[in-house]
């Protein structure tokens, strides 16, 4: 089983000027198995970032560990999948070469690796633009090479920093459905970021608040909008009444963490 | 061909300015056109604005080139052939009557004679005031103050209208007689004279080195040409004048005599060698006014008013007679006109080094024939052609004579009855060094070529070498702290500081200015590829680590293309400087290149050749630009899109 598997992790960052230590994260513990999708929220400088930059391996944790089935994570790897709020694409590159950029780094065959691109650009909509320069596209198209680039490579475990962030809100509904599909279809692990309280309800099967100083996990909701989402459109949704409680519940979480940083300063 | 073409310079400009001038005027009106058209379109400062325009441009390049006409006096040039040779004679006149005008009030707001009265006058008063009292007795200083007087008093017979000499007067009212029949002959015209037939054999203006034809080509010309000639006889008789009435012979004796009694006993004395070097030299300064006005230089001014009125009035009629030659002259001439030195006329103004457009295209022309026989090239090098390279060269040039020796068995011997029978090693040896004909190929050659091959070459070393390095230094601390203080401790010198140095050690042909230009190609390729590489978005390079790729992989799929903007920012500005740098050095040595020619033009004052070869490097300097933009275009089409 691949389950990600997160022990007593902490994060400490020296500051640069004073050699202050800030606890970027304290003791976070959880395990998230395989085909969950989690969504992780938060006020500014809670962490959440640093979780997933540890998870995908960009940074090491200053004490406790990750596991991903049966390997601790120490590095960056082919199994974990990222995604970054603006894309990060290779504007050199067409739509296609993007998407095969995994493949050709491990020099799987030109006709092998067409057969993948054109299935998963055909899954994100992108049938027909292989040929496109990725600079032509949209902010939306963009996400869309983005997310079929890192699932082309099958990762066990994809990983989404704010990845709808810079989009607009119709996009973002529609990106939002995407990602609900892909995970149904994949059965994919997935962990998402996001500042939209709305977003990580929609998305989150479970759910992460993560509070600042030090980050750690404050609280943590097991929802069933995710699930209700791959049969009903996510408007419906919204207008739910246990949908707008849970909201409001951790709007004012949120809001009491802010107003305590603020008022702290 | 070339010679109709280069014969019919001037008329093929004339043709060439009429049309600038439509092109300009007919940009200009386009120009007003679309912008009243589109001056809506965009708000003050949106960069819109800029784009397009190519009419602006049409009327710049137009505008350029009717300047540089008009100040090469290639416009007068083209429709008024024959003002020049007018000129010229007119100019002859001119140069005729300086010796007479340069003693009268209308050269020189004063009479030359009132000048040497007042100045003698002056010194005089001057030389009176500091009397050494100490250093003569007083008898002696009445002989000198004897003496002064004496002088003064000759100025003032010289300047009495009463005692000239009957004789002088004559000769004065003969030359005035002179002038005044010379102006009667230009104000009757020119009609009646004809050009004689050597003169109409004279090639046009500007055709020949000596640019101006000297003999008169039109009537008006034949006649200032003969007034030229009287007005030369009457100034040498003007010259031969002297004002030595007998008055002033009188004095001149006397005052001799006195001076040299004086001067006799300048050494009588008792006093010490300071007093002598005082005595003598005082009396020095007195004998040299005096002898400044033994020779009847200077003439009572009235005697000299109607040679003043009668001079005034013909040079009035020598400007009538030019009627528009006058206007040409200071529309169309930018400068003091066309001059006559001592043997020919020539343009005085910002033609003498402003080569004229179509003499420049004539001197390109010559140098760009490719047969030297016929005089083309430049010294002995053709400016841009081709040659048969014998691929045999090119094979003895990179195939070392030492790979033959590895190769198995042994070289031929001579044998017992006295012959060489070569073996197969023998033969490859033959062939290593280049003595195996194996036909030719066509290669660039020429003055342009060597400048060309000498910037490609280190270009090319110098992207080579340092595009992999500035990468490396972008990405790695090692390189960065490594290399960091050697490229930024040369860098900053200019190259032609290097220069001297750098031909010292690899000599002046090509090998030196090659390694020169490498080194500037070289630090600017780093830089660039450094900035390119460490420039890198950090979610990039997390990402492709996350698709799996090697840190060799980031590096030559994320890195290297993610830097290429840069790095070909770099060559651009890398190939301006070589460019620069180049030409630079091949003035400073060797025997080809564009800067050589330059270089030799310069000591000869060859300001077509020098307008030449500026010409021909902006040309190339534009060409490689225009080049580098286009592969900018084409090869990163995403630039400030990501």
């Amino acid at each position: 089983m691949s389950d990600l598997v997160c022990n007593d992790l902490c994060m400490t960052f020296t500051a640069p000027g004073n050699g202050a230590v800030v606890e970027a994260l304290k003791n976070i513990n959880f395990t998230l198995k395989k085909g969950e999708l989690l969504s992780v929220l938060g006020p500014s400088g809670c962490g959440k970032t640093t979780l997933l930059n540890m998870v995908a391996g960009f940074l090491n944790p200053s004490s406790g560990d990750l596991q991903l089935g049966d390997n601790t994570i120490t590095g960056p790897g082919v199994e974990r999948g990222m995604v970054f709020q603006q894309g990060a694409l290779f504007e050199w590159l067409t739509v296609s070469k993007n998407v095969d950029f995994g493949l050709r780094m491990k020099n799987m065959p030109a006709a092998d690796r067409k057969k993948l691109v054109d299935k998963w650009l055909d899954i994100v909509g992108l049938a027909g633009f292989g040929d496109t320069p990725t600079y032509q596209l949209s902010g939306g198209m963009q996400q869309r090479v983005a997310l079929a680039r890192c699932l082309v490579n099958d990762p066990d475990l994809i990983l989404m920093d704010e990845p709808l962030g810079a989009l607009d809100a119709l996009t973002r509904e529609k990106m939002q459905s995407l990602i609900l599909e892909l995970w149904k279809e994949t059965g994919k692990t997935i962990i998402i970021i996001t500042h939209s309280v709305e977003e990580a309800l929609l998305l989150g099967q479970r759910l992460f608040v993560m509070a600042p100083r030090p980050g750690r996990i404050h609280k943590e909701y097991r929802l069933d909008f995710a699930a209700e989402g791959l049969k009903q459109s996510l408007r419906d949704i919204k207008q739910k009444d246990d949908f707008a409680k849970v909201r409001e519940e951790i709007l004012t979480m949120i809001w009491d963490m802010e107003e305590e940083i603020m008022g702290g300063v | 061909m070339f010679e109709w073409i280069s014969y019919h310079r001037s008329g093929i400009a004339a043709v060439v300015i009429l049309g600038l001038v439509i092109t300009l005027l007919w940009s200009i009106y386009h120009g007003v056109k679309t912008a009243r058209i589109r001056e809506k379109e965009q708000v003050f400062g949106d960069p819109e604005r800029t784009t397009g325009g190519w009419y602006w441009a049409v009327c710049g390049v137009a505008t350029i080139l009717l300047l540089w006409f008009y100040y090469s006096w290639g416009m007068a040039r083209a429709y008024f052939p024959k003002a020049a040779n007018e000129l010229c004679q007119i100019a002859k006149v001119h140069e005729s009557l300086s010796p007479i005008v340069a003693q009268l009030p209308i050269g020189s707001r004063y009479f030359k004679s009132t000048d040497l009265v007042v100045r003698n006058n002056e010194q005089l008063d001057d030389i009176e005031a500091s009397f050494p009292v100490d250093a003569f007795s007083a008898q002696e200083e009445k002989q000198i103050r004897g003496i002064i007087t004496q002088t003064r008093s000759l100025i003032a017979v010289y300047s009495n209208p009463d005692s000239i000499e009957a004789a002088t007067v004559s000769s004065l009212s003969m030359i005035v007689n002179d002038i005044n029949g010379l102006t009667d002959r230009i104000k009757s015209g020119s009609a009646g004279l004809i050009p004689t037939e050597a003169a109409l054999a004279q090639s046009p203006w500007g055709v020949t080195p000596e640019e101006i034809p000297m003999l008169p080509m039109t009537p008006r010309g034949v006649m200032f040409d003969g007034i030229a000639q009287d007005v030369t006889k009457i100034s040498k008789e003007f010259l031969t004048l002297r004002n030595m009435p007998d008055a002033a012979n009188q004095l001149i004796k006397n005052t001799r005599a006195d001076i040299k009694l004086v001067k006799d006993n300048l050494e009588n004395t008792s006093a010490g060698d300071d007093v002598i070097d005082i005595r003598q030299s005082y009396m020095k300064s007195v004998e040299r006014v005096f002898k400044r006005l033994d020779d009847g230089m200077i003439f009572p001014a009235n005697t000299l008013d109607d040679v003043n009125t009668s001079v005034a009035v013909m040079i009035d009629e020598i400007n009538a007679a030019k009627g528009g030659l006058g206007i040409i002259d200071a529309l169309f001439m930018p400068g003091a006109g066309v001059v006559k030195t001592r043997t020919i006329c020539i343009e005085q103004g910002s033609s003498r080094w402003l080569p004229k457009p179509t003499d420049v295209i004539a001197t390109f022309s010559t140098l760009a024939n490719p047969n030297i026989e016929e005089g083309g090239g430049f010294k002995g090098t053709r400016l841009l052609w081709f040659k048969w390279l014998p691929i045999s060269d090119v094979v003895g040039f990179f195939v070392p004579d030492s790979l033959v020796d590895i190769l198995p068995g042994s070289y031929g011997k001579h044998d017992d009855v006295g012959r060489f029978v070569p073996t197969y090693k023998d033969h490859m040896l033959a062939f290593a060094k280049g003595e195996v004909y194996m036909g030719s190929i066509p290669m660039l050659d020429g003055h342009i070529w060597d400048s060309l091959f000498r910037v490609l070459v280190a270009m090319s070393f110098g992207i080579m070498l340092g595009v992999p390095l500035g990468i490396y230094m972008g990405v790695s601390r090692f390189f960065k702290s490594f290399f960091d203080p050697m490229i930024e401790l040369y860098r900053p010198v200019p190259p032609l500081a290097w220069a001297p140095l750098i031909l010292t050690i690899f000599g002046i042909q090509d090998d030196g200015k090659i390694f020169l230009l490498f080194m500037v190609a070289f630090a600017i390729m780093v830089i660039s590829a450094r900035t390119g590489a460490s420039g890198t978005q950090l979610s990039k390079i997390r990402a492709s680590h996350s698709l799996g790729a090697s840190n060799r992989q980031i590096l030559r799929h994320v890195i290297l293309p993610n830097a290429l903007p840069e790095i070909l920012t770099g060559v651009r500005i890398a190939i301006g400087v070589c460019w620069g740098t180049l030409v630079a050095a091949e003035m400073l040595a060797g025997t080809t290149g564009v800067g050589f020619i330059e270089n030799v033009a310069r000591t000869v004052s060859d300001y077509e050749l020098i307008w030449v070869t500026i010409l021909i490097m902006g040309l190339l300097g534009l060409m490689f630009d225009l080049m580098m933009r286009k592969l900018i275009s084409i090869l990163i089409p995403w630039r400030g899109k990501g």
